[in-house]
């Protein structure tokens, strides 16, 4: 029987101090820079977590590769030959396409695209909580992965990684809240920024005037202004456009190309490493690489 | 004494939630999954207050703003305060039918939500949307079953 005397502080007592010591981390994590060294650690401390979660879907998704027919395999190899052949043709263009570029480029005295290293990562937990639409990633500081590189899948950006453990990292999607790229409307050459509203589907671009041509299907790429992401990559669709003299700007929202909701493997870019495109030495995990993507 | 190591339960159960709060869903149902460490939580405070109090609240709470990737501290309030309303109300609340601590559960549940949109907003400019509170009814859902499951798990172990 647990004795009635030695119950320790007070409820209110204990509540205090819990409280205080919630606003102290909530400054320490908000209002001091050495917050993303913490959170790499704690990221670190709670990986094991994050693998032990994704148990059963890996589980999961191996009985279904298990069970699948030969014919259904067979099928699939024949469109991935069919894509493979028809990429890699389209591969020995841009290659021809890229010198040509860097000579003209080199004419002109502009500075040269670069394109570094890539890494496949796998996503081991996308947790779109309303507030914050981050990702858990499966490489970390072992391989390379800094705080602030860029994230890219088959469609479009995705976002950048905010904190660097060991073995995994943390990634900020473009449609959190707290997010803003910077982008180039591909019709016009327009720079505008295009900020995370905290939905999946939705980005704004904020502080357009009134007389700004901007209609609605415009593609946006990255313009590779804000130093983060590497220019030219595709960011979105402008949905809406809304002119409403009163307000003070523009009213635009586009609609991200990456599935920010479903992603299951991304792609991790080195922009500066300063190498050319013509060998993108591409590091791939050879079970992510075969892998399908949902 | 046996009984000393078997309280570790309550923390192996909040571990498993836990898990169930970071474990990958389908877009579709992600917007309604139950705060399955505050259920837990709620339970064993009701049920071993001298076992799980403030203390335990915020160290989950914690964990859950390291996981889920909101500003550290955020969760670890939230938690505090709704542990310390069944703190300090457990001996009225377990009194109640299991469907009056469902009801009651829903409003601590509202009350955690909102703290938490409150502080987001406060700190990183969140807009509210009902969606956000879609856990809150979920919560209510499955607060019968938690609560069952947890008290036949509690006694079959003799959890102290």
């Amino acid at each position: 029987m647990k004795p009635i005397f030695d119950r320790g502080p007070s409820l209110p007592l204990r509540l205090f101090f819990a409280l205080l010591a919630s606003g102290g981390l909530i400054v320490l994590d908000h209002y001091t820079s050495s917050s993303a060294q913490l959170r790499s650690y704690l990221t670190a401390a709670v990986s094991p977590l994050f693998y032990l979660a994704n148990l059963p879907q890996d589980l999961m998704f191996g009985a279904s590769e298990q069970f699948k027919s030969q014919q259904k395999i067979l099928e699939e190899n024949q469109t991935l030959k069919d894509t493979l052949l028809l990429q890699n043709g389209q591969l020995q263009r841009l290659q021809f396409l890229q010198q040509e570029n860097d000579k003209l480029r080199a004419l002109l005295g502009a500075s040269p695209v670069t394109e570094g290293k890539r890494l496949i990562a796998e996503v081991l937990a996308v947790y779109s909580h309303p507030f914050s639409h981050q990702i858990v990633l499966n490489k970390g500081s072992n391989d390379g992965v800094t705080i602030g590189q860029p994230l890219i899948d088959d469609l479009g950006v995705l976002g950048q990684v905010v904190s660097v453990g060991p073995t995994s990292s943390r990634a900020i999607l473009i449609a959190d809240n707290t997010h803003a790229i910077s982008g180039r409307v591909e019709r016009t050459g327009l720079s505008v920024v295009a900020e995370g509203i905290g939905q999946a589907n939705s980005l704004r671009l904020i502080h357009l005037p009134h007389s700004t041509d901007v209609v609605e299907g415009d593609r946006l790429l990255t313009s590779g202004l804000d130093g983060v992401f590497p220019e030219g990559y595709p960011i979105g669709r402008v949905t809406k456009v809304y002119r409403d003299a009163r307000l003070p700007f523009l009213q635009v929202t586009a609609e991200p190309y990456a599935m920010l909701d479903r992603i299951r493997y991304v792609l991790l870019v080195w922009p500066h490493q300063g190498t050319t495109v013509a060998d993108p030495e591409i590091v791939a995990p050879p079970e992510a690489a075969d892998t399908e993507r949902k | 004494m046996q009984n000393n190591w078997r309280f570790l339960w309550i923390h192996l159960t909040l571990l498993l939630a836990l898990l169930l709060a970071v474990m990958p869903l389908p877009a579709e149902v992600k917007l309604f999954r139950p705060d399955w460490p505050l259920l837990v939580l709620c339970y064993w405070v009701l049920a071993l207050p001298h076992r799980a109090s403030i203390g335990t609240a915020f160290v989950v709470g914690f964990l859950v703003d390291v996981m889920v990737g909101t500003v550290l501290g955020v969760n670890a309030f939230g938690y505090s305060v709704v542990t310390f309303i069944v703190a300090a109300n457990y001996l009225k609340i377990r009194n109640f039918s299991i469907l009056q601590q469902a009801l009651l559960i829903g409003m601590l549940l509202a009350l955690y939500h909102l703290l938490l949109f409150w502080l987001s907003h406060f700190l990183t400019g969140v807009y509210f949307r009902a969606a956000y509170l879609w856990p809150v009814l979920t919560g209510m859902l499955v607060w019968p079953y938690v609560f069952l499951f947890l008290r036949r798990m509690r006694r079959q172990l003799k959890i102290q």
